[in-house]
């Protein structure tokens, strides 16, 4: 049987890993992209060859998010793989990596085969494990990276625990240099941020709440960095929040140190006044800085520093947040909001359209070694046909994530996916009225 | 259930109640200057009765006030009993030791319970800052705030505003200075936004450990200086200290803290000759304040503050009474 083929006309090419910002066409054969570029036309096909109308709409490589956790396995009611994935497909994302913090911790090769094996069967569109760096996330003994990465863990994370112990870090980063394994961390120091629940300044004053101080987010960032130059290991800062950790990022990145940076929507789309009557959607960590902190973040999209744009979608149920502030937990949801979120950065002009595209795709994809994030001949048809302008407003209604914890309920937002495709099919397809 | 009862303007030969336009008393921040006058004018008709033979009165007769406490507080619960019954209403006490999430009922969940009771006046204290905010918009009846966590404890800034008022006055042009663990207090909280509507200088005098961050943001002077701090000052508000502080290594022992921040006469000293002293109790004698500076019966005036506590706290009820009563399914309203 002869491979369909597919050919995406009338489309504003967008591929980040090249540069390329063209009108024309993109041919794909299976699950691969054959060939592309604003020559291509729809006639002198031998056979059969689906034609799909882009009306002028940007086409784009699909959306790779490093940090979704999914609660699968252990709290099926807050999300699954399969609807974590169907909120993937409808936000653009065609590529997840899951956090290993489910119960049990993805933390043995059975686990992330399971992980793999149960998303291949269930889901929508791709997710990798990403498999804990400590037995547990206990931080106390390392667990067994080389295997773990050959069963198909694509990173190594303790998710929002941060590594405390510096002697376990510089082991980490040491032994993982042996396979070039990226090790991922989120930033803060436990001990400063004990028993914070939101950023510590004015606000949480105000609140009578306990403070999670914007330094403990940049020593720790600061010893890593130390680590990382003694073991010249690879380390991401899987989402940076404050002005002075993404100024020692810069700083390390001169020296050419194999270190790269991430932010979430919410540390560039809110600040810490979001936190408002205590909306406990807002609850989340690293927690929403002040405004000088957000504006850096930004800046540091614009000029680089910061490598990936990623969702950190934490579903919660309500059970979870409908609580006083200081009890509910963290985290919100973010993988439907991911795109619009971003784009707000290219509308009001601070970032260009292909440097946000590539913390979104092609930076991902380097960081852990895939072959998708990009439109080139060969590589996976892994699409996402996007609306940049189109105004809409953010429904909760809508979402097909299973939870509903979002801060950006009724927010107006333009731009959104219009169709998603995965290793050459669709998975998404977005009706007119939504 | 009727929707036109008013209390009563014509017991015990009052005045009508002056408009109050607040659903619930949930802090201080957000009242203005007119409203916490109203309160503390309507409270001062209140001291009186108290010091009377007869103290009872019927304008809150037939409406039912829950005393919800999610944290012990003896003090606190006995002076709004007392407040309620001296109106007349019915007072159920209800108090819920351990957090109700350990017992698998969510505070949302005991709001929506008390609530298809019909109370007409819920008087809540709770451990987590928010916790009585976020039951108030459960719940179709007034709600009192009678502290929630670090946040705001309403009642308390009012009596002692009441307190300070009777003494000097008046509120305007005083200097106040709030003493010790601002950074854990709800009361420091609230008397720094009634101090700041009514026109009072503050200030603040606590080891950088016990202050929250960006502290002088809320329109006060900050000092860590006990002697510099209390020079000329015509209020001395203590806070009480608590012992878990030791652990958590916000200050090294009691001994410094008392040799640096308690209140003594020698430190005192620096104060206006006049300078009244306050403190919301219970008190840490010899940690956060002197024994024979607190019995000082020239310049101590906690106990006048638990006194006028009942008359505010009547007054408190009172006002909010004049709100419809309880519909279940009326929408919240967050003031």
């Amino acid at each position: 049987m002869a491979r369909r083929r597919k050919l995406y006309t009338n489309a504003r090419l967008l591929d980040p890993a090249s540069g390329l910002d063209v009108k024309g066409a993109l041919l794909t054969e299976g699950d691969r992209i054959v060939d592309l570029g604003p020559k291509l036309s729809s006639g002198g096909f031998a056979g059969d060859v689906e034609q799909i109308d882009c009306q002028g709409h940007c086409l784009a490589p699909g959306l790779i998010d490093m940090h979704v956790w999914l609660r699968e396995p252990g709290a099926e009611h807050q999300e699954t793989l399969a609807t974590g994935a169907r909120a993937a497909a409808a936000g653009g994302v065609t590529t997840m990596v899951a956090m290993p913090n489910t119960e049990p911790t993805i933390d043995e090769v059975a686990l992330v085969e399971f992980v793999a094996r149960r998303a291949g069967d269930t889901a929508v569109v791709r997710i990798l494990p990403a498999a804990a760096v400590t037995r547990g996330t206990r931080g106390e003994e390392l667990t067994e990276l080389g295997l773990l990465a050959q069963a198909g863990a694509v990173a190594f994370t303790e998710g929002d625990k941060p590594i405390a112990s510096p002697r376990l870090m510089r082991r980490a980063l040491s032994y993982a240099t042996t396979f070039d394994l990226l090790i991922m961390q989120h930033c803060e120091d436990p001990s400063l941020a004990k028993g914070g629940v939101m950023n510590e300044g004015e606000i949480a004053a105000r609140l009578g709440l306990a403070g999670i101080p914007a330094m403990a987010e940049v020593i720790l960032l600061e010893r890593d960095v130390r680590l990382l130059e003694a073991t010249q290991g690879r380390l991401h800062a899987s989402h940076l929040s404050t002005a002075d950790s993404l100024d020692v990022v810069r700083r390390a990145k001169q020296r050419g140190l194999r270190l790269t940076a991430g932010a979430a929507p919410h540390n560039f789309a809110l600040n810490e006044l979001d936190v408002g009557d205590y909306r406990t959607f807002a609850k989340v960590k690293p927690p929403l800085r002040v405004e000088t902190d957000r504006k850096a973040v930004v800046d540091a999209i614009a000029d680089g520093t910061i490598d990936v744009i990623s969702s950190a979608h934490a579903p919660q149920d309500p059970e979870s947040k409908r609580l006083p502030f200081a009890q509910a937990e963290f985290g919100m949801i973010g993988l439907e909001t991911l795109l619009p979120l971003t784009l707000e950065l290219y509308h009001n002009g601070s970032v260009p359209l292909l440097r946000l595209l590539a913390c979104l795709t092609c930076n991902p994809a380097r960081l852990l070694k895939l072959d998708t994030g990009r439109l080139a001949p060969g590589a996976p048809a892994d699409l996402l046909i996007f609306d940049v302008d189109t105004p809409w407003r953010v429904d909760e209604k809508k979402f097909r994530s299973k939870a509903k914890n979002s801060p950006y309920d009724g927010r107006r937002v333009q731009g959104h996916a219009l169709r998603t495709v995965v290793g050459g099919e669709t998975v998404f397809q977005r009706k007119r009225e939504s | 259930m009727s929707a036109s009862r008013t209390p009563p303007a014509e017991s015990a030969g009052l005045r009508p109640l002056p408009p109050f336009s607040h659903r619930h008393l949930l802090g201080i921040e957000g009242l203005s200057a007119q409203d916490i006058q109203t309160l503390l004018d309507h409270s001062d008709r209140y001291v009186d009765l108290n010091r009377a033979v007869e103290k009872k009165q019927s304008s809150l007769r037939g409406r039912t006030i829950i005393n919800l406490f999610f944290e012990n507080s003896t003090r606190t619960r006995t002076s709004f009993e007392l407040a309620g019954k001296r109106l007349g209403g019915d007072v159920i006490n209800m108090s819920v030791a351990t957090s109700s999430v350990k017992k698998g009922e969510t505070l949302i969940d005991t709001a929506i319970t008390l609530n298809a009771m019909h109370p007409d006046l819920l008087v809540v204290r709770h451990q987590d800052s928010g916790a009585v905010a976020l039951l108030a918009q459960k719940v179709g009846c007034s709600v009192i705030n009678g502290g929630d966590g670090s946040h705001e404890h309403p009642t308390q800034a009012l009596l002692d505003a009441l307190t300070i008022r009777r003494r000097k006055g008046r509120l305007e042009g005083l200097s106040v200075a709030i003493c010790g663990d601002i950074l854990h207090s709800r009361v420091a909280r609230s008397n720094i936004h009634l101090l700041n509507t009514m026109g009072a200088r503050v200030r603040l005098i606590a080891p950088p450990t016990l202050l929250p961050a960006f502290a002088e943001r809320l329109g006060v002077e900050v000092y860590h200086d006990m002697r510099k701090g209390l020079t000329d000052v015509d209020i001395v508000m203590m806070l009480r200290l608590q012992m878990e502080r030791f652990h958590g290594s916000f200050v090294p022992s009691t001994r410094e803290y008392f040799h640096f921040y308690g209140l003594d006469h020698e430190k005192l000293a620096f104060a206006k000759p006049d300078a009244l002293i306050m403190h919301p109790g219970p008190m840490n004698r010899g940690i956060e304040i002197d024994t024979e500076v607190a019995d000082d019966i020239h310049r101590s005036v906690i106990h006048e503050q638990v006194e006028m506590g009942v008359a505010v706290r009547m007054a408190c009820l009172e006002l909010l009474a004049q709100h419809k009563p309880n519909w279940r399914h009326s929408t919240p309203a967050g003031a």
